[in-house]
């Protein structure tokens, strides 16, 4: 059992509030031990009726390119996100805490963007790649990963002039912040640590081990704008100099 | 024509945001305004319980012979009020952009306490680019 223990990554949120049993993490495709009717007697009677349980959407056996173009109510998504932060707050003692733990939720959020960004892009191409330069893999996230999560590309992508493992990703208006005014006392906090998780997540999963934070840099013109910082480990960057 | 005050009322009748613009109203101290939101929210309880001809939601505008009180009451409880000019032909139309401000920079925001005083920037900010200094 050597992953009986979860990645410390997945594991800092509890899970032990999930009202699942083991049986349902070792068969998520078993969709009818979730939606099973048996289990509520006393919604059998009046559902069962209108619909039978086997009739049932499966989210897993859906098409996965099905839902490619569809859009997401940006609203919804506000007053998720504001629950989120909300519920972060309360379980956190500090700004760096609660960054950290929205970190943690980008992260598992963009393992399945990756996952699920690559299977659409590459499957139907004819010679499936991957990236393995550093510059083809940052751009990837620029475009690719903004537009996938976002609806639209990042706005820059610079590389620091201090630091050679430094690169910045940044966006004008993030559209997670649209709505967020953090207040002053507060104000070192970013919201876009949840975006700074998801570009971790990218990275990791293509081999780019790295730190990524997310920094309030407002202009006159986009008070909003928001730099991702992301700090290279050194193995990548040595990498790099053998495969050139 | 002109655009005097903002005020927002939660729904227990507290004061939660107050915000002039045009000169033309006397200055108040910040308790003054409490208690004369205070008052409003009982005067539009007993109006919604007078009108003859079944139910209502109370108040919507109130005129006197210098100014004008437009109330825009939400499904919710809370209340917009806005003070105007006589003349003034837009204060509904502005009551629904605040309100819209309102359910976005308020209500998504989520440093923000249901019923308790607004204190966002990006209310201030969407408050000032719908009503700006008050004259049109």
């Amino acid at each position: 059992m050597a992953y009986a223990v979860p990645h410390p990554r997945l594991s800092v949120l509890s899970t032990s509030s999930l009202p699942q049993s083991a049986a349902d993490h070792s068969s998520p495709t078993n969709s009818s031990t979730r939606f099973s009717l048996a289990s509520a007697p006393s919604l059998s009677t009046t559902l069962v009726t209108s619909s039978k349980p086997a009739q049932r959407p499966n989210i897993y056996d859906r098409n996965l390119n099905k839902t490619r173009l569809t859009e997401v109510s940006a609203s919804a998504f506000a007053f998720l996100f504001s629950e989120i932060v909300q519920y972060t707050q309360k379980c956190v003692s500090g700004i760096n805490d609660l960054e950290r733990r929205l970190n943690t939720l980008g992260y598992r959020i963009g393992t399945r963007v990756l996952e699920l960004m690559l299977y659409r892009q590459e499957s139907s191409s004819k010679a499936p790649k991957r990236e393995i330069k550093l510059l083809p893999v940052l751009m990837l996230i620029h475009s690719q990963v903004w537009k996938a999560v976002f609806g639209k590309p990042a706005d820059a992508i610079e590389k620091s002039v201090e630091n050679a493992d430094e690169y910045m990703i940044i966006d004008n208006d993030p559209p997670i912040e649209r709505h967020i005014s953090v207040p002053r006392d507060m104000s070192q906090l970013s919201c876009s640590s949840f975006t700074a998780g998801i570009v971790e997540a990218v990275l990791d999963g293509l081999g780019f081990p790295a730190r990524v934070t997310a920094h309030n840099t407002p202009t006159t013109q986009h008070p909003t704008r928001t730099t991702i910082l992301i700090k290279l480990e050194k193995m990548v960057l040595e990498r790099e100099e053998l495969l050139k | 024509m002109a655009i005097y005050a903002l005020w927002v009322i939660n729904k227990a009748g507290g004061l939660v945001y107050q915000r002039n613009f045009a000169d033309g109203l006397a200055q108040l101290t910040s308790n003054e305004y409490l208690v004369l939101a205070g008052t409003l929210h009982g005067i539009h309880a007993i109006t919604s319980r007078l009108s003859p001809t079944g139910s209502s939601s109370g108040a919507q505008v109130i005129e006197s012979e210098s100014f004008k009180m437009t109330i825009h009451l939400t499904a919710t409880g809370t209340k917009f009020v806005l003070l105007t000019s006589l003349a003034e032909t837009t204060a509904e139309s502005v009551l629904l952009k605040v309100y819209e401000a309102y359910a976005d920079a308020v209500m998504k925001n989520p440093f923000h306490t249901p019923e308790m005083p607004i204190r966002t920037e990006g209310f201030d900010l969407r408050i000032t680019s719908i009503i700006g200094t008050g004259h049109t």
